[in-house]
């Protein structure tokens, strides 16, 4: 399972490094959202400050579906029977595109971050909580990710598809991951309060859908 | 000798539609096994079936030894398929496609095994005329023919135990037909059986020991051929024509 993973998530970022979408796609879309963002709520510090952490948690959201739409859309429909014939253990094959997936979604979030910080001028108070936060986060989404992305692999209509299908489900990443960060930077309604629930819930959700994944990505893949 | 591929009244659906309405089908090892029949009758659900990707509702399949009634995925790394779509990562080279194909197919935990997939990575390359920068060449920017011949490259370099060959000529020029016929000649002489669905008699049927007309899902005739496929037959060679291959 391990190798099998380790091969799937070499190629999903090789695939990537070669083409460039999230670089060039996805990560200047989550600026353009903080950025549109800003505008829309004015110049005063102290609203930009409190906004930040939900801000950065929804760009991410939206990030991690197009990523997703783009891991599921690199196997055509004979390239993802190729991966059922090639005999990767489907465990595996889960693993390696959540790797994958939250590889490119963590170099992402470098760049929203530092965004942040310029763009709304946070101070950040805790740089552990905001790592362990985004870690967690990260696994937690990729892993959601890529278990809806195969459940929608198979249809016509994934593209619309599984923005609906995945932003309920991921919500408790964007509320514990918001609050986290909201108690790393002293700003917003958990300011002053302790993240540490809310981190505890983030690696919760990455948890079980890792071990979720593991166990009905086989049969999800065969269905599809 | 046990039959490769065994199929008795073999039933698939798709959807509601029955893809194969009880298909009786028996390829031995080192058998090539031509389908023929039009659109629709079932060839490539056939391929898919015995490769284990169409479930079987009803009948009875068995292919190298798995019953895939009861698993359809124990048989998948003995299996090669050539489909319709040549299944190549566009952003990957030639060579890491194949290689990400061989290794995929190598079993974990096999060191030298893994070590000589490599080597078969070159010598299938090398075979299949996919030499210089060609190898370093984005799959996306290849042609229809010069992707097929990465497709059956992998295949070469796997070397299953049983082929599954869909509409094999499609798209190769004059050269890689021969190729191909040598590749499928080579494979059944080592043992393995190969099915293929072809549209084009005149070019599959000088490889076939046996021709089989599928119509509706089910099959409507199984004839041997004359030519055997490891005869020294080619499509070029205008000696053997499609005229003379059938036994009545």
């Amino acid at each position: 399972m391990w190798r099998d993973s380790v091969l799937v998530a070499g190629k999903d970022l090789r695939i990537e490094a070669r083409s460039r979408v999230v670089l060039n796609q996805v990560a200047p879309f989550g600026l353009v959202v903080l950025v549109l963002f800003a505008f829309a709520l004015g110049p005063n510090p102290a609203s930009l400050t409190d906004a930040a952490p939900g801000l950065f948690w929804v760009s991410v959201l939206f990030a991690t579906v197009l990523a997703v739409q783009r891991s599921v859309a690199v196997e055509s429909a004979e390239g993802r029977d190729g991966l059922r014939l090639s005999g990767l253990d489907p465990a595996g094959v889960f693993l390696g595109k959540t790797l994958a997936v939250a590889a490119e979604l963590a170099a992402l979030e470098v760049v929203l971050a530092i965004g942040v910080v310029l763009l709304y001028g946070v101070v950040v108070h805790s740089v552990w909580a905001l790592v362990v936060a985004c870690v967690a986060g990260t696994i937690g989404l990729a892993a959601a990710g890529t278990l809806y992305g195969a459940l929608a692999g198979g249809l016509r209509v994934r593209e619309t598809l599984l923005p609906f299908l995945l932003l309920p489900v991921v919500a408790p990443v964007l509320v514990a991951g918001t609050r986290a960060w909201q108690s790393a930077l002293g700003s917003g309604a958990a300011a002053g309060g302790s993240g540490d629930p809310w981190l505890r819930l983030l690696c919760v959700f990455a948890a079980v859908y890792l071990a979720l994944g593991v166990l009905i990505f086989g049969p999800l893949q065969e269905a599809s | 000798m046990a039959s490769a591929v065994l199929l008795r009244a073999a039933v698939a659906l798709v959807g509601r539609f029955p893809a194969l309405a009880g298909v009786d089908l028996v390829v031995a090892p080192g058998e090539v096994v031509v389908l023929e029949g039009p659109n629709g009758a079932g060839k490539t659900s056939v391929l898919r079936a015995c490769a284990g990707l169409l479930p079987i509702t009803a009948g009875e399949v068995e292919v190298l030894g798995h019953d895939l009634r009861r698993d359809r995925v124990g048989v998948r790394r003995q299996v090669g398929l050539l489909g319709h779509d040549a299944a190549l990562y566009d952003d990957l080279t030639v060579i890491e496609n194949l290689r990400f194909a061989v290794r995929a197919g190598t079993p974990a935990g096999r060191r030298t095994r893994a070590a000589s997939a490599v080597s078969d990575v070159d010598a299938a390359l090398e075979r299949l005329g996919l030499v210089g920068r060609l190898r370093r060449t984005p799959a996306g920017r290849l042609s229809a023919g010069q992707r097929r011949r990465v497709a059956l490259a992998a295949l070469v370099a796997r070397r299953p135990a049983l082929w599954l060959l869909d509409e094999p000529h499609a798209a190769f020029d004059a050269e890689g037909r021969t190729l191909l016929d040598d590749v499928v000649r080579h494979a059944a002489g080592a043992g393995a059986a190969v099915i293929m669905a072809s549209h084009e008699p005149e070019a599959s049927s000088p490889l076939a020991d046996r021709i089989v007309t599928m119509v509706g899902g089910r099959v409507s005739a199984d004839r041997q051929a004359t030519t055997s496929a490891t005869a020294d037959s080619s499509p070029l060679n205008p000696a053997i024509g499609p005229g003379g291959l059938y036994v009545a």
